[in-house]
């Protein structure tokens, strides 16, 4: 599971012990991501859908928003949360265009959620150490911060139940195109000479410590 | 035509919009540079960027665009686009453009190429690299479709001092037209949790912690290790948001941004949100067990290997002298 991914998880867990509610986890990707969807509801999720379709494994974020919001649309959530980008491509752009397809206001890198009643109140953060609360109403979309809260595990209790739990599973939209194409992927290019420093633990330290006084002048 | 949306916050330009409009004149080739500015009174700042080397700067102002908000943002860009039809919208990868951009392109229905890196070829060829697996590959990627394609470029990736002066760019107003109705955020005034008690962009030294210091109670040997050097502590995200460390001492496009003398990094992998906050340090070291880690493509002193042995091995040599 994407580490933010798993932040917003738990925050939509905690709306649920306060308010009541049902949680459902919203996945679109290959047959593999059905071991993250049992993960989540492991972890408490009350049901699932996958939009499962081999294309999903590369698609970029408005593939992945539109296959989303197709098998979302019907379910009429209250509140959509999402990681604020995933591990791997990190675009950072799927659940605000979930948001956009769904017709829902949204708000992106919260740290608090606050629901009262039919209005939703968010600490979003900015750069710098600095926050800003936002008011929207619901229906809304969010994309949660990591560290907005502690995570929880999976117990075996939860791993158990999980296998009993509904995954309905939805059909990819035929016309889906992506927007933008990986030509090449490479391992970056550095940008600048590192001095590796070889040998022991004791050694290292050693050089390291020289190189500091004598080379860089930093000590 | 590319056409770069500067920020400003209460009447000023961030430097990232200086970084933008130096990647918009390195890419352009043939096409014209412009910039747009948005808000409620931006006259100052459109004739401020009107100095730099571009073709035009528009000036959208609306009383809804006195706070940002992403809807308002998102019909005042569109209506820029809309009126002046780029090819390239360049954008900096705040999170305010975090927030905004992939509303407008969804709206579009087109490309959004985000947190780029580095652009190679020039005008309607140019081909953007960008970070996947959190900086341990770089990608290039092309927009599919019809322009006007998106792109953000990640904070400090580009020179605000290589932007190209010296212009007189006419400025045009452009209507925006926006309803409050339309805006279905309401925001509250931007504020700051605690006072900053330890300021770190004036430490001439820096020892930050990261994962790898795997446990609250071994932070006590990086603190050691700081005061042997004469170095502040700081951490990366994952320290501070397990409370093992102040907020206040967080290094990253969250938290600080410093440039000291020495930034020692113990056991940070360098995900790009802390390389930002520290990658502009005259001297780097980078002390971590895992040898692909990117916070070595900063180094400028690498070592692979335990931290928990190299770290006393330094302190006993530091006691030497």
């Amino acid at each position: 599971m994407n580490e933010p991914d798993a932040y917003a998880l738990e925050e939509a867990l905690r709306l649920r012990e306060r308010h009541g509610g049902e949680v459902v986890v919203c996945c679109a990707g290959p047959a593999r991501v059905q071991q993250v969807i049992r993960e989540a509801l492991a972890r408490g999720a009350d049901r699932a859908i996958h939009v499962q379709d081999d294309r999903l494994a590369a698609a970029d974020a408005f593939m992945t928003a539109d296959a989303l919001a197709a098998a979302m649309g019907d379910e009429k959530f209250d509140l959509v949360l999402t990681g604020l980008q995933s591990d791997d491509l990190g675009q950072a752009q799927t659940g605000v265009i979930l948001a956009e397809r769904l017709g829902s206001p949204h708000s992106t890198i919260i740290m608090e959620v606050q629901a009262e009643g039919d209005a939703l109140r968010v600490k979003r953060e900015l750069e710098g150490g600095w926050f800003q609360w936002i008011t929207m109403p619901l229906p809304a979309v969010l994309t949660i911060q990591s560290g907005i809260n502690q995570l929880r595990y999976a117990t075996l209790k939860g791993i158990m139940a999980a296998k009993k739990k509904e995954i309905r599973t939805a059909a990819m939209p035929p016309d889906l195109q992506p927007t933008q194409q990986i030509v090449s992927l490479a391992v970056p290019t550095r940008a600048k000479t590192t001095h590796m420093i070889e040998g022991s633990a004791g050694e290292a330290a050693k050089d390291l410590v020289r190189l500091l006084r004598e080379e860089a002048r930093v000590l | 035509m590319i056409l770069v949306i500067a920020e400003q916050r209460d009447g000023r330009l961030n430097r990232a919009s200086w970084e933008a409009v130096a990647a918009a004149q390195a890419m352009a080739g043939p096409l014209p540079v412009k910039v747009a500015v948005l808000g409620s009174a931006v006259a100052s700042i459109a004739s401020e960027i009107a100095g730099a080397q571009v073709a035009e700067v528009f000036a959208a102002e609306d009383p809804a665009l006195s706070l940002y908000t992403p809807d308002g943002y998102a019909i005042a860009v569109r209506a820029v686009v809309d009126a002046t039809t780029p090819t390239f919208v360049l954008m900096p990868h705040t999170y305010q453009t975090r927030d905004c951009a992939p509303s407008i392109a969804a709206r579009l229905r087109k490309a959004l190429i985000t947190d780029v890196t580095g652009i190679s070829g020039t005008g309607a060829d140019a081909t953007f690299t960008r970070p996947m697996f959190q900086g341990k590959l770089a990608a290039q990627v092309k927009p599919l479709g019809e322009p006007p394609f998106f792109v953000t470029l990640q904070i400090g990736a580009f020179r605000a001092d290589a932007v190209q002066k010296g212009g007189h760019a006419p400025i045009t107003p452009v209507p925006v037209h926006l309803d409050a109705a339309q805006v279905r955020q309401k925001p509250e005034p931007p504020f700051q949790e605690a006072k900053q008690a330890v300021d770190l962009s004036q430490a001439e030294r820096i020892v930050a912690v990261g994962r790898g210091i795997k446990s609250q109670e071994n932070i006590a040997i990086a603190e050691k290790l700081a005061k042997a050097m004469g170095a502040e502590l700081a951490a990366s995200r994952p320290i501070c948001d397990n409370g093992w460390l102040p907020m206040e001492r967080q290094i990253g496009s969250s938290g600080q941004t410093v440039a000291p003398k020495l930034y020692l990094a113990l056991g940070i992998s360098g995900a790009i949100q802390h390389l930002v906050g520290m990658k502009g340090a005259r001297t780097i070291v980078a002390i971590n067990k895992d040898a692909d880690a990117p916070i070595f493509e900063v180094a400028d002193y690498g070592l692979v290997g335990d931290l928990f042995e190299i770290v006393p091995a330094m302190l006993a040599e530091l006691e030497k002298a």
